[in-house]
Parts: C-alpha cells; structure tokens; sequence
C-alpha cells in the first residue's frame, strides 16, 4: 500500500530520489565533531523563529500607537502568549549564538576553500539578511531601545556622501522614525526577508550537497572511493547523523529553554531594560547600544573617528567576510595541518571578535575607544596578515584518509 | 565501517522511545500554539455578563443588546403574542424545545423566565445571520401569524418564542442565553438563573 | 603594548558600570514573589498611594486579584469605585493625562513595566530615597533619582526625611518607625515587581516539568545515537 502511494509519486515527481541525494544516502564523513552540530541547530531555530513570529503577527499592532501595549497584550492577555514571545526573543539571540559558532566552524576547518566558495557566499548572504531581519525585528515591540537604535542605525546611511540625506528620509519614511517606518519594517520583517532567507537556506544546502561537506581534517573524502562508489570515509546521513543531530538538538533545548524559561532577558542582552519603556521620540535613554550580536561591528563603527570612514569600515568588516576564500592562499584546509602562525592568527581573532562585542556594549571612554581601536586593528589585521602568510604556508602533511 | 554484529532489540527499541518521547515534546510545543487562540483575557473581559434595564420597553418592541459581540433581543410580548403562539405546533419543527437551545429553566411554552419578555441571541440557526423582526407584516410569510423573525439571508423564519418553522433552511429554534432577573426591571444576560 | 595594556585593565571595573547608569549605591530589595500578604499589602498602598496618578495599565484588575489571591468582591469594594469599570477592565488612571500633565509638568509614567526598566533594587531604593529640600518645587529630592518631579506621597508614612552630612536619611515624625517603613516600601516594590512579569512563578515552574523532560529525552537520545554509531567506531 505505501510502496504503491510511493511509487505513483515517484513516477510523478522524484521524491525517493531526492531523499536519497539529500539525506538516505548522502555521504558524510564520518568523523564530525561538535562543531558540526550548529548547522542543523541553525534550521532548527529558524523553523522556531517562522512558527512563533507567524503565531506573534495573530496579536501584533503594527502602528506607533498601538505597537507597545500590543507586546503587553501578548505577554499578559493571550493565553500562552508570554512563552510565544519569550520564545521568539530568545530565539533571536540563539540565532546569532549559532550562526557565529557555524561561521567560526567554516573558519576553523577551512571550510569556504576551494570548491566550497559558493557555499560560503550563499551562508555570507544569509548572515547578511538575518542581520537585517534581526535589525527590523528590533523596531517592532516599539521600545526606547527599538526606537532610538532604529533611529542610530538609520543615521548611518547618512554619511554617504550626496545622497544621505535623503536616503535616511526616504528609508524613515518620515523626518524621524515613526509609525511609517514601523510599517514597511514590519512588512519587510515578516514577509519580504523571511521568504529570502528561506531561499538563500535552500540555495545553501543545495550547494553543500552539491559538493559535499568538509570535515575537521579538511580532506575530501570523495577522493577516496570502494569499488561501489561510495566513500570509504563517508556514511549515509541517515540514520548516523539524524540520530546525532537528535542527540544535539536536545542539548540545545536544555540550554535554550534554561534561558526561556529562567531567564529571558537574558541579563539585558537579549531584551533591553529601556526596551520595557514604551518609545518617547522627546526622550533618549541614558545609555544606549544595538543588542550584543550587532556589538562587534558597532564597536568598530565607533572606533574610527569620522562618520563616513565609521560606516565604511563597519561595512568593510562585514565585507571582508566575503571575499574570504580568496584571502586564504594556502591549499590546506584544516587549522589541524596549518602552521602555528595560522592558529594563533585564528585564536587572536576569535579574541579580537569576542573583545569588540564587549566594547560595543558598554559606554564609550577614552580609555575603551583606544581598545577598540587597537582590536579594529587586530579584526582587519587577521585578514592582511592571513593573504600575505598563506601563499608559502608551512603545512603539515594531511593524512590520506580521516582520523579520529 | 565495522563488522560488529547488530542488536537489532536494543536498536529498535531505542529508536521508538526516542519517536515516542520525542513525539511527546512534540505535542506540547503545540499547545501553547493552539491554546493561544482561544479568547483572550480581554475578550473574556468584553464578553463579561451585561445588564439591561427592560422597563422601558414598550409592547410589542424590541431592543437589541450586545453580548460577547453578538446581538441579544430583549422583546416584550403582548397577550395576543403569547395566546397565538400556543397555535402554531403542528407548523414547527420543534415546538416542544426538545432540543438545547436554550437553559433548562427557559424550557417552557414562552421559551422564557418570564413570559412577558422573550429574551434570546438575534442569530439565525442556519448559518449566522441575524433575522429581521416583523412586528406587523410576518402575516406575509406565514399566514395566521401576525408577528414573528424573518432571516433576510436564506428565508428562515422564526415565530415570536424562536422557534424556527418548518421548511425553511435553519435546522433549530433561535439560542436562548443564560440571563438572571435581578428584579423586575433588571435583567443580566450571560449569567444563569440561581449563579452568583 | 602599554596602552592595550591600560585597556585592559580598564575593561574590568567597567563591567561593574555596565548595567547600572546611577553611581549611587542600591540596597537590596530582597523581594519575595511567594509572599502573597505582601503582595496583597503591596496593592493596597499602591492603589491608595500611587494609583491617583500613575496607572498599571497593562494589567487587569481581575488577573491581579486571581494571581494575588484576592476574590474578586474584594478586588471590586476595595479598589474600583466607579460602576461602569469591570473587573476585568485594564487598572487605567483615574486622572485625565493633560491635566495630570498641567500639576506637574509632565504625565506621571504609567507603572505597569516600571520594575523591568529600573529593577527592583532602584525601586526599592527610590522610595526610601526622598528627602527634604527647599529649593525643588515639592520640597523634596531623590538621593537615586536627583530633581525628580514628584512629590514624596510617602510622608504620613516615614514624616519628614531630613539627609544627614553622612548622606543617610533620617525621618521624624511619621506613622511608622524605620522598620515598618521599610516593610511598607518593601511591599509596593513587590507589588511593582509582580506586576512587570505576572507569569513569572508560572513560567519557572513550567521551565522545571520543561528541563526535566529534556534531560530524559536528552539520555535517550544519547543512547540511541550511541547504538547506532557502533557501526562507525
């Protein structure tokens, strides 16, 4: 009876054919690690972040007036409402968490080298969309912190030279940010990125399976294939890696719902406490700052003393991100086999990173602003130094086949 | 690869609990989504108990009063109303109200507390629309009845206790609400006879 | 190398800054959700003292009452005395905003959120703060909150509250001593707490059925990734 509902489909449309390319029997290799687990941890949240904004848009008041006690309808009236919302807030910033880690992963084990650029261009993108959606997601519960990071974030478009001006007027909609710009943000945050970012996750699987996934020894395994065909370091994705992928998505719950649960605000880095306070266009709160996630690039924007070169250079260290792959000369993939100028280049990076997060969150003073210049320095400096040592990298031999 | 023989039990086994718990979890990540459909407190809050002051209400008219969003009929029926309505039976569909359209205590000929005042949801059985009153000219629908409840929709007709009439679309007498008399001039809709 | 070195240095105090604003030193609130009579007592001065001017308007009086187990004749004969408000109607103002903003200034905030944005500590500390100076319009001054536009409600209760050269507060004069005057403080700062995430008993514990299940559904899955990977190793 299912064989024969499978079959008619089948002759239909390629629905076996297509699981066992993506999933039955794609070959994995065999020796992923932790660091592997962010990929399908990233579909898991999204799928968290599509389900719960769709049950928020049921509730939500897209207008200036009625934004704010719209989020209070939802967290007090509705019934289930607070976790619907919790879990979507939360589900923001585990977002970042696991994209960073995912990003730093494919960093790590080289896994945006040749022939995986596509791949990286196509996960770049998405961190770019999200980083927008995250951004208009912000402006909607209408808060001080909604409001007036709205209002910073926007200004930067200001410093392009000639047509700032009216390009921050032309996004706002109006002189400030108001309800018009609540308006299109909302359209655009629940609509218009969510169908991209769907697309560009789609694209970046197809590209993955397309050439196969790296691994931490950063061979490939498809150069070493049995008499079948089949991998001899490579095992089907399921039921190896869906039963560890379970195993994985159910650590991640832990941690994720501790924070729902026990602490959503997530110490005022996942909701803001001016956040509480409805958006007073009259009023800025005393300390303001983009949630942690945007920290590392706001850091830099305030590092550089000049408004345009600011901009410039927070768009550059996103940038730079892109043309990654072809920074890296060298033709060995994992920092396993790397020399020990890569790694600490690396290590001083993740630090770098880390560092300018911090900074970006607190307020400026002198003192910090020489800090972040210095770890500016050092973020960019990753890049140059990686160019220039990676065309006669002293490598260690790769083994052959995969270890453990 | 290894060649390690497989316990096959201990696989399966495993395998459903996993599904089985997994499932579970599955099933209540979908409650709060489910739940959160249902009337919100302030709905709730909207659709608390309402009093009407019927002393106002002349023979023969009827006043409309808006209960969890719906249109209540407070109608005061004359003698020649309620001596008319004993008539109508054989023409019914369920002139009895055998069928729980309305609280126990509103069972009766008049449909009613107090027979003077009929008091029900102004929605037609059928699919939702609320039916036009005809204080004088039902007569043209239903011939020997001089007043009664019109649904402009899909024809539907109703005689001055709700009850629906024969051949027509809506399958059962107009809904009654729970209502109160507080005294005799004061009526809450929404809350039942003999509840706080 | 000096400098980064400074930098550094200069990042740890600084963490200590990051959450507050205010330099003044807060004392703790020590708030308990459990304690309902606080609560209850909470509410009481809340309404008798605050809520002329400042609402709670995301809540309702009827989910206050069930969440503080007070019935709902009570919540009704105690606090709303205006027939067309119903008991499950939002705790809005009784005061018309523009003219609460013609007395002082400025519309007195509404209260609901006040804890979420400010903590319980600030509150806590804001209360027992007032004290007595001449030159601001109502006479008083704020040690957590300099020239704030509100008069001290609170006087009947602690009297006069004079600061002293030590930069601690004295007070003559009220209903209270000290103690109870703290306890009353304590209790509306309870009130305020509660009322800026009502859910919070319920959703902890909901976390725990929720973290439970997720240890059990954790080992299994670990067991069961274990079984199927003896194939591998």
């Amino acid at each position: 009876m299912v064989k024969n509902i499978v079959d008619w489909i089948d002759a239909r449309i390629p629905m076996t054919a297509t699981y066992n390319r993506h999933v039955g029997q794609y070959a994995t290799p065999t020796n992923f690690n932790f660091w592997y687990f962010f990929g399908s941890l990233a579909m898991l949240v999204l799928v968290n972040q599509l389900l719960t904004g769709i049950w928020l848009t049921m509730n939500y008041v897209p207008t200036a007036e009625g934004a704010f006690a719209s989020i209070e309808y939802i967290m007090r009236d509705v019934e289930y409402g607070w976790l619907l919302r919790y879990m979507h807030s939360t589900g923001a910033s585990a977002f970042f968490v696991v994209i960073y880690l995912h990003m730093f992963r494919g960093l790590i084990y080289g896994s945006y080298q040749k022939p995986r650029e596509l791949l990286w261009l196509f996960g770049m993108l998405i961190f770019l969309v999200l980083m927008a959606e995250a951004f208009m997601g912000y402006l909607l519960p209408w808060g001080q912190m909604s409001y007036w990071g709205a209002q910073v974030i926007i200004s930067l478009f200001g410093a392009i030279p000639v047509i700032g001006d009216d390009l921050t007027l032309w996004i706002r909609g109006d002189f400030v940010v108001s309800g018009a710009t609540l308006n299109r943000f909302f359209a655009l945050h629940v609509i218009a990125l969510p169908l991209v970012l769907v697309v560009l996750v789609f694209l970046h699987l197809i590209a993955l399976h397309e050439v196969g996934s790296n691994n931490p020894d950063g061979i490939e395994i498809k150069k070493n294939k049995d008499e079948n065909g089949w991998p001899v370091d490579g095992i089907p994705f399921h039921p190896y890696y869906t039963v560890k992928d379970i195993m994985g998505v159910a650590g991640f719950l832990i941690v994720f719902c501790y924070v729902l649960f026990f602490m959503p605000e997530g110490g005022g880095y996942f909701l803001e406490k001016p956040n509480f306070e409805a958006a007073n266009p009259m009023k800025t709160p005393e300390h303001i700052a983009p949630v942690w996630y945007f920290t590392p690039f706001y850091a830099i924007l305030r590092a550089i003393p000049d408004k345009l070169l600011g901009v410039v250079g927070m768009g550059l260290a996103i940038a730079v991100l892109f043309v990654l792959p072809w920074l890296d000369r060298c033709k060995v993939k994992s920092v396993r086999y790397r020399s020990m100028v890569h790694k600490l280049n690396i290590s001083q990076f993740a630090v770098s990173f880390i560092v300018l997060g911090y900074l970006g969150a607190v307020p400026a003073t002198p003192a910090l602003t020489i800090a972040a210049r210095i770890f500016t320095l050092t973020y960019f400096g990753f890049f140059l130094a990686l160019w220039i040592y990676s065309k006669n990298e002293k490598t260690k031999p790769v083994p052959e086949r995969l270890t453990h | 690869m290894s060649n390690a023989p497989v316990d096959t039990g201990r696989r399966r086994f495993l395998t459903a609990a996993t599904a089985v718990v997994g499932g579970a979890g599955a099933v209540a990540v979908a409650v709060p989504f489910i739940k959160s459909w249902n009337p919100s407190a302030k709905a709730k809050a909207a659709g608390a108990p309402v009093e009407v002051n019927i002393s106002k209400v002349e023979p023969g008219q009827l006043i409309r009063v808006e209960w969890r969003g719906k249109p209540v009929w407070v109608v005061r029926r004359t003698e020649e109303i309620l001596a008319n309505l004993a008539t109508l039976d054989d023409q019914l569909r369920d002139p009895a109200s055998v069928e729980e359209q309305q609280p126990a205590y509103a069972q009766n000929a008049g449909r009613s507390i107090n027979p003077e005042f009929f008091i029900a949801v102004g929605l037609c059985t059928h699919l939702g629309c609320s039916p036009t009153y005809l204080p004088d000219t039902f007569g043209e629908q239903v011939e020997g009845v001089p007043s009664g409840f019109f649904c402009p929709c899909h024809g539907s007709k109703f005689d001055m206790a709700g009850r629906v009439f024969q051949g027509v679309p809506a399958p059962l007498n107009l809904v009654v609400p729970p209502h109160q008399y507080i005294d005799d001039n004061n009526v809450i809709i929404g809350v039942d006879q003999g509840d706080a | 190398m000096k400098k980064l070195i400074i930098a550094l240095v200069t990042l740890i105090p600084s963490l200590a800054f990051a959450a507050g604003g205010s330099n003044v030193p807060l004392e703790s609130a020590n708030i308990d959700l459990h304690d309902k009579e606080s609560l209850q007592r909470g509410l009481d001065s809340f309404q008798h003292y605050c809520a002329g001017c400042h609402s709670t308007q995301y809540q309702r009086y009827s989910r206050v009452a069930d969440d503080l187990g007070i019935s709902v004749d009570d919540m009704r004969a105690k606090y709303i005395f205006d027939d067309s408000i119903k008991i499950g109607s939002l705790m809005e103002n009784s005061i018309p905003s523009k003219d609460a903003a013609k007395w002082f200034g400025a519309t007195p905030p509404d209260l609901t959120l006040v804890a979420r944005v400010r903590g319980e500590d600030w509150l806590y500390s804001y209360l027992k703060g007032f004290y007595h100076d001449e030159s601001r319009p109502f006479g008083v001054n704020n040690t957590v909150f300099p020239s704030v536009g509100m008069p001290h409600v609170l006087e009947e209760l602690q009297g006069l509250p004079v600061k002293q050269e030590d930069g601690t507060i004295v007070s003559t004069g009220g209903k209270l001593n000290a103690e109870e005057y703290d306890q009353v403080v304590r209790d509306i700062t309870g009130f305020l707490v509660y009322s800026g995430d009502p859910v919070k008993l319920e959703r902890e514990s909901l976390g725990w059925w929720v973290m439970g299940f997720l240890f059990i559904f954790f080992i299994i899955a670990y067991f069961l990734k274990k079984e199927y990977w003896k194939d591998v190793h």
